[in-house]
């Protein structure tokens, strides 16, 4: 059965009219899965180093992966136990030379061919900072003070077609992970929260900060995202995009020991590693821009344009 | 303290809370998160409340305050108990 779309208000569907015909996004056909023109990944990608760039002048390692993870990592986190509804995994063929015949016949007429598909080793990405966790524990105990990296702007998927253009299935989260110590975890959330919240705002953002909680699934989901908000793990930078309800751009997540329990990350006492990550939407930034500074980006205010791309000409 | 309500949740709570102490040692009022119940520890005794007292919590009630002690789980329990009645 195909997943219902989620409708979009007249304003986010005057939006994403107004994003196509003017090139800033191409569609695909699918709800959520567009491609980008020029003028739009000019302004990801000037957004794409500025993150980074602030995040090596404050001390952060750079780390890259690819847009799928190990299945069994998935597993390990517990992420379908928490958002089953939004989880991607890869199939592929497996079967003889007359079921691949079967398959390629009902593929051409649009029939179902899933029986011949079977599950694989890896998923699509649900969350960029998700690699970093054994990818720093393979490293052994931290040195004290623990790390800061950079795992930049990443292909994650979400299952939740929409046809609010801010809410896509596939976008880039940039994502800065700290691994340490509790108190260091939780300075640097404090601190990076108010940073993200001045760096939109000098974009000419409206931005503001609020506790948040995680979609979590089900009535298990409920409970979960309480509990969150009443520990205060979640904050998230809400800025206008279209209308009613103005939308997360960047969200700063507090984990205490899960992920340094999950992947035994030893702090250089050996006691368990806290982690937080945070997670800026390159995608929902620059549409933020263009719903505040115009649909041209070569007629915004020069100062701006100059902190994003023209460093890069 | 011969509760049998409340005996029936310190049972819950020894089965699915997963405390570093004794269920049967804690005192009533005492704050499990505190105690050292985790997120997810909690949801499991949320469900386990529901198949223990053939109930189910309204949504209203799927929040950290109706679980944090033995005395709110066995008051949620009463005012579902009550709106049934």
């Amino acid at each position: 059965m195909p997943t219902e779309v989620r409708p979009a208000s007249p304003d986010q569907a005057r939006l994403l009219r107004e994003l196509l015909d003017a090139g800033l996004l191409i569609s695909s056909g699918v709800p959520g899965v567009y491609g980008h023109g020029e003028a739009f990944e000019r302004v990801r990608e000037g957004l794409d180093e500025l993150l980074s760039r602030e995040a090596r002048e404050r001390g952060a390692i750079k780390l890259r992966f690819p847009p799928v993870l190990p299945r069994h990592q998935l597993e390990s986190t517990g992420y379908l136990g928490n958002f089953p509804h939004l989880a991607g995994s890869i199939f592929s063929f497996e079967g003889t030379e007359a079921q691949a015949a079967e398959q390629a016949e009902r593929a051409a007429s649009h029939e179902d061919w899933s029986e011949f598909q079977s599950q694989t080793e890896v998923t699509l990405m649900p969350a960029a900072c998700y690699p970093v966790y054994p990818a720093i524990a393979a490293r052994g105990r931290l040195a004290p003070g623990g790390v800061f990296v950079d795992a930049g702007g990443s292909w994650v998927f979400r299952h939740e077609p929409s046809l609010d253009p801010a809410r896509r299935q596939i976008f880039h989260q940039h994502e800065l992970v700290r691994i340490g110590e509790p108190a260091a975890v939780l300075e640097w959330r404090a601190e990076w929260a108010q940073r993200g919240l001045e760096l939109l705002r000098s974009f000419g953002l409206d931005a503001h900060l609020d506790t948040a909680n995680d979609p979590f699934f089900g009535r298990r989901g409920r409970m979960l995202a309480a509990n969150q908000r009443a520990a205060d793990l979640k904050l998230e930078l809400l800025v206008p995009i279209a209308g009613p309800e103005p939308t997360a751009c960047a969200s700063f997540n507090h984990h205490l020991e899960h992920f340094g329990q999950t992947f035994g990350i030893e702090l250089a006492d050996g006691t368990t590693a806290h982690t937080a990550c945070l997670g800026f939407g390159h995608e929902r930034i620059v549409l933020a821009l263009l719903r505040t500074h115009g649909l041209d980006p070569e007629a915004w205010p020069a100062a701006l344009r100059s902190r994003l791309w023209d460093r890069l000409a | 303290m011969t509760d049998p309500i409340r005996a029936q949740i310190r049972q819950v709570l020894a089965d699915h809370a997963r405390l570093p102490t004794d269920a049967a040692s804690l005192p009533d009022g005492a704050d499990l998160f505190q105690a050292g119940m985790t997120s997810h520890a909690s949801v499991n005794v949320m469900l386990a409340l529901e198949d223990a007292f053939d109930i189910e919590f309204p949504d209203a009630m799927l929040r950290r305050s109706a679980f944090e002690s033995i005395d709110a789980i066995a008051a949620a329990i009463g005012e579902i108990a009550l709106q049934a009645a």
